[in-house]
């Protein structure tokens, strides 16, 4: 590598663009931060010597180059703000009704463009490999524009001298002369009361202040990076887990994805509406919608662990962990899972009582039976000797066309095909029966089947979750907010002084919020003598 | 409780009249030769400013109480809110920058705000359950409360661009702030209408399928435009001149559709009458007013706010979206489209301030930036609660 030897001494990296020492501009290398052209100096990274500007031969070197460039950096984040915007002009899959077939909900809902939305991917943006690819070009840019810069300007800035080049203090923003005897001590006394650090070389004077909030922008960039990977993982199945169980109440069922070691039971499911009559606050409100409000969902559960997991094939022994309220916002939280209230069916039916009778005469009882509908029976016997078999179930019943079917397998709106079997052992009769419904298909039966009572019971829905990403991401968070706090709250201001012939040159330079710096060097020239520097880059108006 | 109610819209009533009042204080400041020393207008203007906040405090703390959770749960309450914040950035720029034209620019920008949200139910709502937490407040007020100070940016964007802009020629500037200046006059236009229908007690009832269902739909002002296929039910009420086009499902989409032509329509008529007063483009009329402030200090205000604004809002929309997120749905983050236009005014942000730091973009660009990003907050505010309707979808 080559170096490059100031005339103050300092050896530079190949690339530098002012000396890290003293500032003066390095002949031969200005054209790299523009400073040809202007007058004043291009102060960004220092003129460091930065990897992207120095070398562009390998494809290596044309790699960094490219993802370490801002213009690359904010193209994709434009891009990225652009696409974002296209998955929120319809829904995306996951929000349109439940079993809707997306083939079809697109075009039906909105038309042409409902289906070229769908067709293009557009229904599950979020997920597609472009756009995590966009996300995923994000974070490689981010790393290698951070370590691009991040380098050569913590050397620039611990190297520098508060003896400077006097071209590099002319060619400051900020710059005045001052031909007059000034009071230095008064200076450095000032400078200090405003928090400054003051060093000395020579008589010359570098007052420096919030310099680590130059670290900000790549401190939240490693926030960010930290984030994104914490999404990466959520890849590995050992790191996240996403199921979800519908437990029926009264009913204990193993919590998926947590290999049989927990088990939960639905005690009661509650909903609750808002009353207008109790809640006076919200009467007015209430009053003008004409759906019950909710304002409650809760399960009642119990959460068991399994105390013999490893016989394998055994009947499970459960050992009752706790018992939890579980409400929207509180899951119930157990060995590293979370359960969360989700979702929720009411009254599906748990069981329906039926009456066997003669044809028109309701009072002739020949016997009665309980369908179990989580575990029907096939045959029931009936005391009179009569006999009613299943011939076939539909938990929802729907008929598509002339032909029963069944939506679900959750007895929902249950309805049987049934054989009856007269106590003499005869031929059976057909006979079908649902809620509110009972179909004779001949038109010759002698019994006649009638629902007599029904049970029904809420069921619940809990989501099972276990998320060891959290952690990174919340690092990830936090070192992001300190990051973008420190370099937003804080900005890294100089000010040097240089002893002249007849009196002192001085300079500021900021990164940013030229107004309080300036009224910072107002504040401390006051009773030196020195002269308010001018702002040489000031907008026209 | 009816009692505490009345005192608290009292006061945000009381509030509304002191930022009105302030502003033409703030207005008077403007014919003080200097800039920096501070006039007695300025004096008084930012006193009301300060009585008017603490007075829309009082309004806020009094609703707290009475609906037993922070009234930031409704479009009302949560735009009302917002306002008030916009208050609170402007004193807090006020006091690092001491510039009084930036009050004359941000008060009525909360004024409208707040007026604004007065069109909404004002009555207190309950809660669905998912609602039901101190993370949701928590991430609602930060996340405001950056919007609000974001929303600084504009106002110094916009005060940049009015005085620097050339004035002489035509160009797609001058088009573009004149659109902007139309834009606030239409907003005006939406609450003159709604309040002047509404004390009318406009009604007209249409009869409509939506869905498959006929469905009542009410309007409360006159129908330019009708639902796709609807039949007026009302008497002696203006006949729709259009159906709303087929693909306006909603059961509200065309009556939606049919405010916002109100809006457009009325914001025309107020910005031609301004023109005619002026005989010139608004900006320019104003331009002269504002050349005795320096331009660079408005620009690095405008930076200013949004390099403030810019964590705050990343705390409040982002971070402490997910922590609520997480806790009510188990997922910190679900694409749904408020948050999907959350992500997309953080990335815009982030874009700004790259293009400032890395690229330069001082003056007129990073003022139309200011402009754009507020823009897409209105967006969020508006355009995604009424019309891309998500999880977070209050009215
Ligand atoms: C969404 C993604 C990003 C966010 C939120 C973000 C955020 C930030 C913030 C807040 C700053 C500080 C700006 C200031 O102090 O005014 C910053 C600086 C910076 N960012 Fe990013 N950034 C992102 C992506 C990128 C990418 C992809 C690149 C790569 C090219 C990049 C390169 C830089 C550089 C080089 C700086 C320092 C600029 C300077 O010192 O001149 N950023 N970033």
């Amino acid at each position: 590598m080559k170096k490059i030897k100031c005339e103050c001494g300092h050896v530079n990296p190949e690339g530098t663009v002012l000396c890290e020492a003293c500032g003066k501009p390095i002949e031969g290398n200005q054209h790299i931060d523009g400073n040809i052209k202007d007058s004043l100096l291009n102060m960004r990274y220092e003129g460091s010597a930065r990897r992207s500007q120095t070398y562009n031969r390998s494809m290596v070197d044309k790699v960094w180059n490219f993802f370490s460039s801002v213009k690359v950096g904010v193209w994709l984040i434009i891009i990225t703000l652009v696409a974002s915007s296209l998955g929120t002009i319809f829904p995306q899959e996951m929000y349109i009704p439940p079993g809707a077939d997306p083939v079809t909900f697109y075009e039906d809902q909105y038309g042409l463009a409902g289906k070229i939305y769908y067709q293009l991917g557009f229904h599950n943006l979020y997920s597609s490999l472009w756009f995590m690819m966009l996300i995923a070009l994000i974070g490689v840019s981010l790393v290698i524009c951070s370590i691009d810069r991040v380098v050569p300007l913590h050397r620039a800035l611990k190297k520098q001298k508060p003896k400077r080049h006097h071209t590099f203090l002319k060619r400051q923003r900020v710059f005045g002369e001052t031909k007059a005897n000034v009071d230095m001590d008064a200076f450095k006394s000032n400078l200090q009361k405003h928090r400054y650090k003051v060093r000395e070389q020579d008589g010359h004077i570098l007052a420096e202040k919030g310099r680590f909030s130059r670290w900000g922008p790549y401190v939240n960039h490693i926030g960010l990076i930290l984030f994104l990977l914490g999404a990466l993982l959520r890849f590995l199945p050992s790191m996240y887990i996403d199921d979800f169980v519908w437990i029926r109440e009264g009913e204990t069922e193993v919590v998926p994805s947590t290999g049989g070691q927990y088990y939960v039971k639905n005690e009661d499911f509650i909903l609750e509406n808002y009353d207008p009559e109790k809640d006076k606050r919200f009467q007015e409100a209430l009053m003008n919608q004409d759906v019950p409000v909710a304002s409650n969902y809760q399960t009642n559960a119990v959460i068991y662990e399994r105390t013999n997991n490893d016989v394998v094939g055994a009947e499970p022994e459960l050992q009752e962990l706790s018992r939890e309220k579980i409400v929207v916002n509180e899951p119930a939280k157990f060995g590293g899972f979370a359960l969360y209230q989700s979702s929720f069916q009411l009254d599906e039916f748990s069981s329906m009582s039926f009456t066997l009778h003669e044809t028109g005469d309701e009072s002739a009882v020949l016997g009665e039976f309980t369908v179990d509908l989580t575990q029907p029976k096939m045959e029931y016997k009936l005391d009179s000797g009569a006999k009613v078999v299943i011939d076939e179930y539909f938990p929802e019943y729907y008929m598509d066309g002339n032909q029963p079917r069944s939506k679900s397998k959750f007895p929902k709106n249950p309805a049987f095909v049934f054989y009856v079997y007269p106590p003499d052992g005869g031929e059976p009769e057909v006979s079908f029966a649902g809620i509110g419904m009972n179909i004779d298909p001949t038109n010759e039966n002698d019994y006649k089947l009638s629902l007599k009572g029904f049970d029904t019971r809420d069921v619940t829905g809990l989501a099972v979750k276990k998320d060891y990403t959290l952690p990174f991401m919340a690092v990830g968070g936090l070192i992001f907010m300190i990051g973008v706090i420190q370099g937003m709250y804080w900005n890294h201001r100089r000010i040097w002084l240089q002893p002249t012939e007849d009196g002192v040159w001085i300079a500021g330079h900021t990164n940013k919020n030229w107004y309080g710096l300036k009224r910072d060097i107002e504040k401390s020239i006051q009773n030196t003598r020195i002269e308010m520097p001018e702002d040489q880059q000031q907008l026209k108006g | 409780m009816g009692d505490l109610v009345t005192i608290s819209s009292n006061l945000l009533y009381a509030s509304f009249f002191f930022y009105l009042i302030a502003t033409f204080f703030f207005g008077g400041t403007i014919r003080e030769k200097k800039t920096g020393n501070r006039g007695k207008a300025s004096t008084i203007g930012i006193s009301l400013t300060i009585a008017g906040f603490v007075t829309q405090l009082g309004y806020f703390f009094t609703r707290w109480v009475a609906s037993q959770h922070a009234p930031v749960s409704n479009l009302f309450e949560f735009t009302t809110f917002f306002g008030m914040m916009l208050v609170m950035a402007f004193i807090i720029i006020y006091f690092i920058y001491r510039l009084d034209v930036i009050g004359l620019f941000a008060l009525p920008v909360a004024l409208l705000i707040i007026a604004y949200a007065s069109m909404f139910p004002r009555e207190i709502s309950p809660l669905v359950p998912s609602l039901k937490s101190h993370w949701l407040y928590i991430h609602v007020t930060t996340a405001a409360v950056g919007e609000a100070i974001l929303a600084i940016s504009f106002v110094a964007g916009l005060i940049f661009l009015i005085r620097q802009i050339d004035q002489t020629k035509k160009s797609k500037h001058t088009f573009w702030l004149e659109f902007v200046i139309y834009s606030i006059f239409s907003t005006l236009g939406f609450i003159i209408m709604t309040t002047a229908f509404g004390a009318m007690d406009y009604q007209a009832q249409f009869q409509a399928p939506v869905e498959g269902q006929v469905v009542n739909v009410e309007y409360q002002m006159p129908a330019i435009v009708g639902p796709n296929a609807g039949e007026l039910q009302t008497d002696g009420v203006m006949q729709p001149l259009l159906d709303a086009p087929e693909w306006m499902r909603g059961q509200d989409a065309a009556r939606k559709l049919n405010t916002l032509i109100w809006s457009f329509l009325s914001g025309l008529v107020l910005y031609g009458i301004a023109r005619l007063i002026l005989r010139k483009r608004v900006a320019a009329a104003l331009q002269p007013k504002l050349k005795k402030f320096n331009p660079d200090l408005i620009d690095e205000v405008s930076y200013r706010a949004v390099s403030i604004g810019f964590p705050v809002f990343t705390l409040g929309a982002l971070i402490f979206a997910m922590i609520w997120a997480q806790e009510a749905w188990n997922r910190f983050w679900g694409w749904d489209p408020k948050e999907v236009w959350a992500l997309i005014t953080w990335l815009f942000y982030a874009f700004f301030l790259h293009l400032r730091l890395s690229r330069g973009w001082h003056g007129t660009k990073s003022a139309w930036l200011a402009v754009g990003g507020f823009a897409i907050i209105m967006f969020n505010l508006i355009a995604v609660n009424l019309v891309i309707a998500g999880l977070h979808s209050y009215a």
